[in-house]
């Protein structure tokens, strides 16, 4: 199919449709295309790009195969009238089963902390639709919202694409280990008020991509305060809640929540299983509200995005069987903490530090010693070397719009243990050459 | 909603509700389409729904565009082939379980696109790289709409239409759409000059009209459109340099004559690549899979399918979905034995239902295509207006216990008509619906 656009096309489409809003010509996309142009394959391949740019859970999936093999029947038996129902659900409301055994499995998360309801599941196909549904539910084109930089790339698309929502950053440093501060949260909200937008709430992500941390009880509060005081929203992503493998403990917002002795009818969360579950391709994402009229509208919108009911099914089945839950995450935990121990000593072969991280799919890495210039020339620059010459790759931090250069965002579930090993040895010579390099222009 | 669709809500007695603040326009209007006796009907019918043994005076639902008719053909696929549903094959599991692509599986593509072809006998090809996958044909159209169109922009729709547009086209784009009106006089074709008093009516507002969009096969009319009419459309927005969307959701169902023509087969006559056509298909109504939220966008446009695709990430089709969807499409054996019996399942449904209308005196707009008839009832109005229509419409859905859908909320500008859906009760259900129409229709005439 021919891309050559220009010359053939007179029928104008949207601005939309054309914007570079899709965030897809960033450096975050241009590493996977290189990787997608020559992939690493041990037998076949063995000089091609490893992959370290993708926040995917292969590290369990074993347990997840053995499960399905033993319930053939969580795939669906067509000899039944189920099959026809579940061809036929195209209810919203989502199947009630699965919802009770999404609010089980969120639960058992948090420790049982926590009660989730399962009315205040909205269900959405990925974490992706439950967050741009609630922009729309919650936010008028134009209008703003705070969001802690470091950030997930996919959020300058998620958030504000076709919601014509904007994000203002709420800056975080490395001199606190990127903690988010009360005054840098006023400091965004008055940026936005400067630049007269209407703050319409804060979202964050917790524990954090990409930094690979849980936030605080009290920086949870401070949040829960200062979003009730200037009356706007709190959004929630907790996608890496499962992904948590060593201190400190983990503090989801719902905790908080249950704590407050008044209705928190402004906090929102979103969920999804394609990281703790490792289940990308089956799109089950999920928005758990505590505002009625916010479910409402997000469930009527969810008929943009569905979950298939073949998903569903299959998943309240896998969920509700809690034996098999309570052992994945455990099991998951403590294969995602070896994992990470393999790549923290990695780093440390290769003189590279990296933040204290105790969850997600990735270390975020300070590289700075590394940059030929102290700026976000210098990181590209980095970033292009590392993958033409080290084959790795690994994300720059200005596409996480990082403010000071040199932080990388490293995966270290995506790949096998071996995959790991050979990206680790490539690092080392890659800083050990750059040293070399380095000290001879001294 | 515009001052009609407000009318309808007042008179229907649904009250709009209060704006609250904290949340956006958009999660507070009546955007979403529900406050209208479309979907009261259902809501009724859930309150009170019809079972021969339990509740056998209970609401039979007419009002469902679903097709229930020829699951037992997919279901004895199926039983044949396990393995497209049970994945026990570790490395397939893996793949699908990390696929997140928005391409899509190759696979899947290739069979979706053959099965299209299928749909209208081989007469075109389709490319399986134009196929951008969808959560289902709603997420089709709204993601069109927001590649085609900006806010305030307008889409000239045919009316009657698909209650759901409303929605669908409007709420979270922004775009407006402007009716064609079509009327029975010529049995609701599409004439030019309704297009072009519409087009004229949009620059009169001061609107941009970015494209038409039709379905074809015609939800509510049952109906589909000549060649002749698909070709003055082809001309018209060409033209015009506007876009033209064919959502064909229904291109599977058509039972009898005349043929169905999909605008592929038009687009093909003229050998161009008009950069303006964009087909939606689905497989919830042809293959009765609403469940799986399998729909797709067929573009001509190599811009609009790049940005349409990356906007599927907000509406991606499961992957094990596409997989089990891959293997049955791909079954050319299957894919012709189920074109055909559907067809014919769909024909004798229809005819019984048509018979029935007839005993009980109700005309209908004589359809070959679809879930559903297109009723004329003007003849059973106590007022020949929209009060008229809805108070028919609630003695039908009380005292009658059908649930059937009123052509006001299709947009329909003649009062009367109704839309019946046939495909998704079984027969004895559809007979005692029939015999409940033919005793009002009776009950009615004695009356009047």
């Amino acid at each position: 199919m021919s891309m050559n656009i220009c010359e053939q096309e007179f029928t104008s489409v949207s601005e939309r449709a054309t914007c570079s809003a899709h965030g897809e010509d960033s450096a975050y996309f241009a590493g996977w295309e290189e990787y997608r142009r020559n992939p690493y394959d041990s037998l076949l391949n063995p000089s091609g790009v490893i992959q370290m740019g993708l926040a995917e859970n292969r590290l369990s999936f074993d347990l997840l195969e053995e499960w399905l093999v033993k319930h053939p029947e969580a795939s669906v038996n067509f000899q039944q009238d189920l099959f026809k129902e579940l061809a036929l659900y195209q209810d919203y409301h989502g199947l009630p089963a699965f919802k009770k055994a999404m609010a089980n499995f969120m639960e058992e998360l948090r420790g049982n902390k926590v009660k989730f309801e399962p009315e205040r599941i909205v269900n959405t196909a990925g974490a992706t639709a439950a967050n741009e549904v609630l922009m729309f539910c919650l936010a008028d084109p134009g209008d703003a919202f705070l969001v802690p930089s470091p950030y997930y790339a996919g959020f300058d698309r998620d958030l504000r694409w076709r919601t014509g929502v904007e994000i203002v950053p709420i800056h975080c440093y490395s001199s606190n280990n990127f903690q988010i501060t009360k005054s840098a949260v006023e400091s965004a909200f008055k940026e936005a008020q400067k630049r007269k937008m209407n703050v319409k709430g804060i979202l964050i992500t917790n524990p954090c991509n990409p930094l690979g941390t849980t936030s605080s009880a009290e920086i949870l509060k401070m949040l829960l305060e200062f979003s009730m005081k200037k009356k706007i929203h709190l959004v929630c992503d907790e996608i890496y809640s499962g992904s948590v493998f060593s201190s400190p403990h983990f503090y989801s917002i719902a905790e908080i929540v249950a704590k407050q002795h008044y209705m928190a009818d402004n906090v929102h969360i979103v969920y999804s299983l394609s990281k703790d579950l490792g289940l990308p391709g089956f799109r089950v994402g999920a928005i758990y509200s505590y505002n009625n009229s916010v479910v409402t509208a997000a469930r009527r919108m969810s008929s943009f995005c569905m979950v298939s009911s073949q998903a569903q099914h299959l998943l309240s089945i896998m969920l509700s069987d809690s034996n098999f839950i309570k052992y994945y995450i455990q099991e998951n935990k403590k294969r995602l903490k070896e994992r990470h121990n393999l790549l923290v000593s990695g780093l440390a072969q290769a003189g590279i530090e990296q933040l204290d991280g105790n969850s997600g799919l990735f270390c975020w890495v300070n590289m700075r010693h590394l940059l030929p210039s102290h700026d976000l020339e210098g990181e590209l620059k980095l970033w292009k070397s590392i993958l033409e010459e080290a084959r790795l790759n690994i994300s720059p931090g200005s596409s996480f719009n990082c403010m000071e250069p040199g932080w990388f965002r490293v995966c270290f579930a995506d790949m096998n243990m071996s995959t790991m090993e050979v990206a680790l040895q490539r690092l080392q010579r890659f800083a050990k050459e750059y040293k070399i390099i380095a000290n001879a222009k001294l | 909603m515009n001052a009609r669709g407000e009318e309808k809500c007042r008179r229907v007695g649904l009250s709009k509700r209060k704006r609250n603040k904290n949340l956006s326009e958009k999660a507070t209007c009546s955007g979403h389409g529900e406050d209208s006796p479309y979907f009261a009907g259902w809501e009724e019918y859930r309150r009170n729904p019809y079972d021969p043994l339990h509740n056998p005076s209970g609401i039979i639902q007419m009002g469902l565009a679903e097709n229930r008719l020829s699951s037992g053909v997919v279901e004895e696929w199926l039983s044949n082939h396990p393995e497209a549903l049970m994945i026990s094959n570790r490395d397939l599991l893996k793949d699908l379980a990390l696929y997140q692509d928005y391409h899509g599986m190759p696979a899947f593509r290739t069979a979706l696109a053959n099965f299209m072809g299928a749909l209208g006998r081989n007469k075109v090809k389709f490319e399986a790289e134009r196929i951008v996958n969808t959560a289902g044909t709603t997420a089709a159209n709204e993601v069109l709409m927001f590649c085609l169109a900006d806010p305030g922009d307008v889409f000239l729709v045919p009316s009657p239409y698909y209650p759901g547009f409303d929605r669908d086209l409007r709420w979270r784009t922004g775009v407006e759409i402007v009716p064609i009106h079509c009327y029975s006089s010529n049995n609701f074709q599409i004439t030019k000059s309704a297009v072009k008093s519409a087009y004229k009516d949009s620059q009169n507002r001061n609107k941009n009209v970015r494209g038409i969009l039709i379905t074809n096969p015609c939800n509510p009319l049952g109906t589909t459109s000549s060649a002749k009419t698909l070709k003055m459309l082809l001309d018209f927005t060409q033209k015009k340099k506007i876009h033209l969307v064919c959502d064909e959701i229904y291109s599977g169902s058509v039972f009898s004559s005349p043929q169905f023509h999909s605008i592929a087969e038009i687009v093909t006559r003229e050998s161009s690549t008009p950069d303006n056509v964009h087909i939606v298909y689905g497989l919830s109504k042809d293959l009765g899979l609403p469940g799986f939220r399998v729909g797709a966008i067929y573009s001509y446009n190599n811009t609009v399918v790049t940005a349409a695709r990356r906007m599927s990430s907000f509406c991606m089709i499961s992957s094990q979905t596409q997989y089990l969807l891959s293997c049955m499409l791909s079954d050319s054996d299957f894919v012709e034995c189920y074109i055909a019996e559907n067809k014919k399942r769909l024909e004798e449904r229809h005819k019984l239902l048509v018979s029935g209308f007839a005993k009980a005196g109700i005309k209908h707009l004589n359809g070959n295509a679809g879930l559903f008839c297109w009723v004329n009832m003007s003849h059973l109005l106590t007022s020949n207006d929209l009060e008229g229509e809805l108070k028919l419409w609630k003695s039908i859905l009380y005292e009658t216990k059908l649930n059937i859908s009123p052509g006001s909320s299709f947009n329909c500008m003649e009062p009367g008509w109704f839309r019946v859906c046939f495909a998704e009760s079984n027969i004895t259900t559809m007979e005692v619906a029939l015999q409940r129409l033919q005793r009002f229709a009776e009950k009615y005439k004695a009356m009047y």
